[in-house]
């Protein structure tokens, strides 16, 4: 390795200037960008001591609640995903059907629609006003400016990321095993726990987490359908930013304080990102290893 | 157990698969399944098996009607062309795993497994991965794993396809003295006769969704009913000629055709292996046909002479033993005559290659 790397660089001689300007730019950008912010995050939560900060963070009922819904929201939308994700990538990987491209692109909608408009879509179909508004209320359904329409926004916004994940290893692992599972006997259930999971599961942990982080992060969906009425449908980081627009010293520490929970769930999304992205390209490789065996002796 | 499958055809969109095919694989049989590639053997394979539905027809194993069954009540051990083991799982479980399914004692599947390593010769290698074997170890644990269910018959899909060539004619030999150890109905699928010929009791020769014949290799091998039988088996020298009167005319050879009795001429084509074919230095009367001298390659316990035919326009091969070869001493260049000892004829228009 070091001979290649020796070798390369010499084939790009380019000036030191160039070379040395480039790395300092970007080393700048992120600093300013993602390094300093992060820090200040926690400088700020932590300002008033630990003790301050665990008051900040448990002391106030409503963030309690805050926190409280947005760990019931995320693993609700999780668990949607993790459904829709393997059907759907079951479907596209397994099965040629009319509109397969179009359900493909379908999936990635969600990212390119602003989620203020996604919630703006939820409002249009359950508001009073909405599609389905006033059959809901006859019938005494809140779905609008309660915890059902967080759980829809957040489910809506993060709708990619499992399916995406999964369609590619579907794909490069094929449905070999599962035949042979199916000569042996195995019924359904039995060939898809035994052998479709196993074989994907890094793969949906992967995605998991992606979508874990993007759930409890959410904030234009969830912004437009709860109403953010305190206490009851402020997520944290709705009451992030309730706690910061009070403008008061001890709003902004508190603010800060739960800035800081979701800024630490995110770097251990990161790091569990980096661990998994290397199991689910050993799933992928395997199953180029496993395909027609390459040619060698007993 | 016996299967016959009944006038099955199957069609995948407009690609036809199968048309009408008929077959008998009595109790106890090796039979190969030989065809290029598109021949729909492997279909077939898969429809016996259940992976896969008939269109139409009717299936039997043991004269009871399996058509509308699942695989696991049909109870077929299937060995897969690229294994298809399952590759998060050792040895131990891939060969488990028909047993597990199907809810056996810990103790059973056990013993039953390691009886089955020691029958297919992987024994102390329970604990590795699929991806840690050699092709030739991957084959023999897929072949466990089918025989683990006890079926009650054995379909190979290409079972050597994938090996390279000293591996896959140790694992034939070895298929068949398995085969005559255990006596289970087995059907493998081929592309390659030799395989089909060394291990098969029957081969039935597959083209295009049909069977063209069915019978023992040698039967097969000695008589072709078909041009396509004929070239598929090997390699042949084709000869355009005309029948007329009991006789067939391929250039200024002469050979008695008394199937076609008719005073109307019909184009034939004559068919030569290559080992049917001699070489004399003399023309004896019209039995021998003027060729010049290409190619010699004496190799292995045969010559292989390619001469040039003027009568036809084409290079024909000859193959001769050694000792014919030593008394001719041929030289590249010379002229000399050639003369088929036998000449399978078949009236063109009902055979199109």
């Amino acid at each position: 390795m070091p001979v290649e790397r020796q070798s390369l660089r010499r084939a790009q001689q380019e000036p030191a200037v160039l070379r040395w300007g480039l790395i300092i730019a970007a080393v700048a950008v992120i600093v300013v960008l993602v390094i300093i912010p992060v820090v200040n995050i926690f400088y700020q939560a932590l300002g008033a001591g630990l003790g301050g900060y665990w008051r900040n963070l448990t002391g106030d009922p409503d963030t309690r609640h805050a926190i409280w819904l947005t760990l019931v929201v995320a693993p609700v939308a999780v668990l949607a995903n993790i459904l829709f994700g393997i059907a759907a990538a079951w479907a596209i990987a397994r099965f040629h059907f009319p509109g397969r491209t179009l359900l493909t692109t379908l999936i990635d909608l969600p990212f390119a629609v602003s989620p203020v408009v996604a919630g703006l879509m939820l409002v249009l179909l359950f508001g009073q006003m909405g599609y389905f508004g006033r059959e809901l209320q006859a019938h005494g359904i809140k779905i609008l400016f309660a915890w059902p329409a967080i759980v829809l926004a957040t489910t809506f916004v993060t709708v990619p990321f499992v399916a995406r994940e999964l369609i590619p290893v579907m794909a490069a692992i094929g449905s070999d095993e599962e035949v042979a599972a199916v000569s042996l006997g195995a019924s359904g259930w039995q060939m898809f726990w035994r052998v479709t999971i196993p074989n994907i599961k890094w793969g949906i942990l992967y995605g998991v987490i992606l979508c874990n982080a993007r759930a409890m992060g959410e904030f234009g969906a969830v912004y437009v359908v709860s109403g953010r009425i305190t206490g009851q449908t402020d997520t944290m980081p709705l009451r992030v930013e309730k706690l910061f627009q009070e403008g008061t010293n001890a709003g902004t520490a508190a603010s800060f304080a739960v800035a800081s929970v979701l800024t630490f769930l995110a770097l251990v999304t990161l790091g569990i990102k980096v661990a998994l992205e290397h199991k689910t390209r050993q799933e992928i490789e395997s199953a180029g290893a496993m395909g027609p065996p390459a040619k060698e002796s007993a | 157990m016996s299967i016959s499958v009944q006038h099955v055809s199957k069609q995948f969109g407009s690609f036809t698969a199968l048309r009408d095919v008929s077959l008998e694989v009595p109790t106890g049989s090796l039979l190969a399944l030989l065809g290029p590639s598109g021949s729909g053997k492997t279909t077939l394979l898969r429809i016996i098996a259940g992976l896969e539905c008939a269109g139409s027809g009717v299936i039997l194993h043991h004269d009871e009607d399996v058509t509308a069954r699942s695989p696991k009540e049909r109870n077929v051990g299937f060995v897969f062309q690229h294994y298809a083991l399952f590759r998060h799982m050792t040895v131990f479980e891939n060969v488990a795993f028909g047993m597990r399914v199907r809810g056996c004692a810990n103790a059973d599947v056990k013993k039953r497994v390691l009886e089955l390593l020691h029958l297919v010769r992987l024994e102390g290698l329970e604990k590795r991965y699929p991806a840690q074997l050699s092709g030739g170890q991957r084959q023999r644990v897929a072949l466990a794993r089918a025989l683990a269910v006890q079926p009650r018959v054995l379909l190979l899909d290409e079972p050597f396809g994938a090996l390279d060539a000293k591996v896959r004619t140790e694992l034939r030999q070895w298929l068949r003295r398995l085969h005559e150890e255990i006596h289970l109905t087995t059907v493998f699928v081929t592309h390659d006769q030799e395989e089909a010929f060394e291990v098969a009791d029957r081969v039935v020769v597959m083209n295009r969704g049909r069977v063209e014949q069915e019978g023992t290799p040698q039967q097969v091998f000695d008589h072709p009913d078909n041009p396509f039988v004929m070239d598929f088996l090997g390699n042949v020298n084709v000869f355009q000629g005309r029948a007329q009167d009991g006789k067939v005319l391929l250039g200024n050879l002469e050979v008695a055709y008394p199937q076609y009795q008719h005073a109307e001429s019909r184009d034939v084509v004559g068919y030569v292996r290559p080992h049917e074919l001699d070489i004399n230095r003399t023309p004896n009367g019209n039995s021998g046909l003027p060729a010049k001298v290409l190619q010699i390659n004496p190799a292995g316990s045969l010559a292989k002479v390619r001469v040039v035919s003027d009568d036809f326009g084409i290079a024909l091969n000859v193959d001769l033993t050694l000792e014919r070869y030593g008394e001719l001493k041929l030289q590249t260049g010379e002229t000399v005559y050639v003369v088929p000892r036998r000449v399978r004829v078949f009236l063109a228009e009902d055979y199109a290659i």
